[in-house]
């Protein structure tokens, strides 16, 4: 019994190394091969096929990550609000949604950037444009924040709805006052994961948003994100270097994401506990 | 005078008949007490008297509960009845938030919100509930952070804050150590100045030491309801006297 739970142990303590020493190998490796051709005309303003500029990419990863947040964010966070604080809980609409919603996120996003060609860029005549990504991606990322709302609503006890309503507060007031700030850890937490899938999408991006690698006029103009600039300069092979380079910019990118959204849902939090 | 008086009162959850028939009058500025075995209905009628049981679904009610004579089934407004009527839990529940939010809560809901008034009833509620002087100087700290019986205290000035005019306790020491359990005691009997004054409890002893009136409860029917000392000395019913000598419950 003992040996078995040193082997046991073991296994645990390999495992939790493999995990690590893989994730430092892929960001070690990109870093290595990148750092070196992070220079200056990378971040020029116009993209030419001399200077390969990323700098019109990080404009179109920052406006579709906007886009398709103020899109879906209050439709995925009401809908939230809706199956938690307001449908009875017999609803056979409730379990048709949550149906719809788990299906939908187990969709494989080239079939998204396929809708998207055929609904927004062909029917709606959008063409390849910001806008017609930025729907795109808000219908696939809809379910994540719909769901991550749901679980955070859950989470919150039954027991501060009951003394909030037993001082003589209202429903909207509970839900806004007591309700929401309890859960935001939650809510945020399922915007942060729904930015990295749109910071990392392409699939869904190259039908729907195209490619140009200009910094768009305005949101009917085609555009590309960060990924979709590295899966144009790999894929034309002249350019890896700089691809690589493209990837760690990408990473610091989405660092940058993620620390801002932990320190804003600590702030958040924090103010909620002390104030 | 009865402060509320209760008339034929039927509940069901679904198909469950949970309260049979209560009538009782509760009198202003005094500790009733709801004593019996679990599953008899004291909750139940309690959560009737400001009607949280509105939250529950399949929950229906006949019968009338008057308060000041007037019908708290009629068209009166929900929110106002429960700023009239407060209630304090089993469990507590404060906020997530401040001690001083938490306080403040209920007055803000009912549109208060000047600093110095606020800063006013936020005192006064907390001397009421007997915890003034263990947190006037953290105030900002999170309500979480007290102790069980701390929190209790908080949610019972929570509740005062709004100055009710009845005041419901629903078993408000059964998640409490002794100690935590005699300091809300004392301030209950404090209380019964100002607040009509209504508890569930497990405890027979607490009911004795608390109330001026019991009713005893059984598969929901008021089987005996006199003052506290004539039903624990003298009961009446059969029922009632094996349940307080401990035959059963």
């Amino acid at each position: 019994m003992n040996k078995l739970s040193r082997i046991i142990r073991y296994l645990i303590i390999l495992s939790a190394f493999i995990t690590f020493a893989t994730l430092l190998f892929v960001v070690g490796y990109i870093l290595v091969r990148g750092i070196p051709y992070i220079k200056p005309s990378l971040f020029a303003l116009e993209y030419t096929t001399e200077n390969v500029s990323l700098l019109p990419a990080i404009v179109g990863t920052i406006i579709m990550i906007v886009l398709a947040l103020l899109i879906s964010a209050p439709l995925g966070i009401f809908t939230g609000f809706y199956l938690v604080e307001y449908a009875r809980r017999d609803n056979k609409l409730v379990e048709i949604i949550r149906i719809t919603a788990e299906t939908l996120s187990g969709i494989p996003s080239i079939v998204y950037g396929l809708f998207g060609l055929l609904f927004f860029v062909t029917a709606l005549s959008w063409g390849f444009s910001l806008i017609a990504g930025a729907f795109t991606l808000a219908i696939m990322i809809l379910p994540l924040i719909m769901r991550s709302t749901e679980e955070a609503l859950l989470s919150v006890p039954d027991m501060l709805r009951e003394a909030s309503f037993g001082l003589g507060a209202g429903k909207l007031r509970t839900i806004f006052r007591v309700v929401l700030p309890t859960a935001m850890p939650g809510i945020l937490a399922g915007i942060i994961l729904s930015i990295g899938r749109i910071v990392g999408e392409t699939a869904a991006l190259i039908y729907t948003a195209g490619t140009v690698a200009q910094i768009p006029a305005n949101l009917f103009d085609s555009g590309r994100t960060l990924a979709i600039h590295m899966y144009a300069l790999s894929r034309e092979g002249l350019y890896t270097n700089q691809a690589y380079a493209t990837a760690v910019v990408l990473l610091v990118v989405v660092i940058g994401i993620n620390a801002l959204s932990t320190s804003i849902s600590k702030r958040l939090t924090k103010g909620n506990l002390d104030g | 005078m009865d402060k509320i008086k209760i008339e034929n009162l039927d509940l069901f959850y679904g198909e469950f008949q949970a309260l049979k028939n209560i009538n009782m009058k509760l009198k202003e500025n005094m500790i009733t007490a709801f004593i019996g075995p679990s599953g008899c209905g004291k909750s139940t009628l309690l959560k009737s008297l400001n009607r949280m049981n509105d939250l529950i679904e399949g929950c229906r009610i006949s019968g009338k509960v008057l308060l000041d004579n007037e019908d708290i089934y009629g068209s009166i407004d929900v929110n106002m009845l429960r700023k009239r009527v407060g209630m304090v839990f089993q469990k507590p529940n404060p906020f997530p938030m401040s001690i001083y939010d938490n306080i403040a809560y209920g007055p803000r809901t009912h549109g208060i919100k000047s600093k110095s008034k606020l800063d006013d009833i936020v005192e006064r509620s907390l001397r009421a509930g007997a915890i003034w002087d263990e947190v006037k100087d953290s105030l900002n700290k999170n309500a979480l952070q007290l102790s069980g019986g701390q929190q209790q205290r908080i949610c019972i000035a929570r509740a005062l804050a709004v100055n009710p005019e009845v005041l419901l306790m629903d078993e408000p020491t059964s998640a409490l150590d002794p100690i935590s359990t005699l300091k809300i005691e004392e301030l209950i009997q404090e209380l019964k100045k100002e607040y009509t004054i209504v508890i569930v409890t497990h405890n027979m002893q607490q009911a004795t030491r608390v109330s001026d009136k019991t009713a005893f409860f059984l598969l929901g029917e008021v089987i005996e309801y006199t003052d506290t000392e004539k039903l624990f000395s003298t009961p009446k019913d059969k029922r009632t006297e094996d349940y307080i000598t401990g035959r059963f419950g």
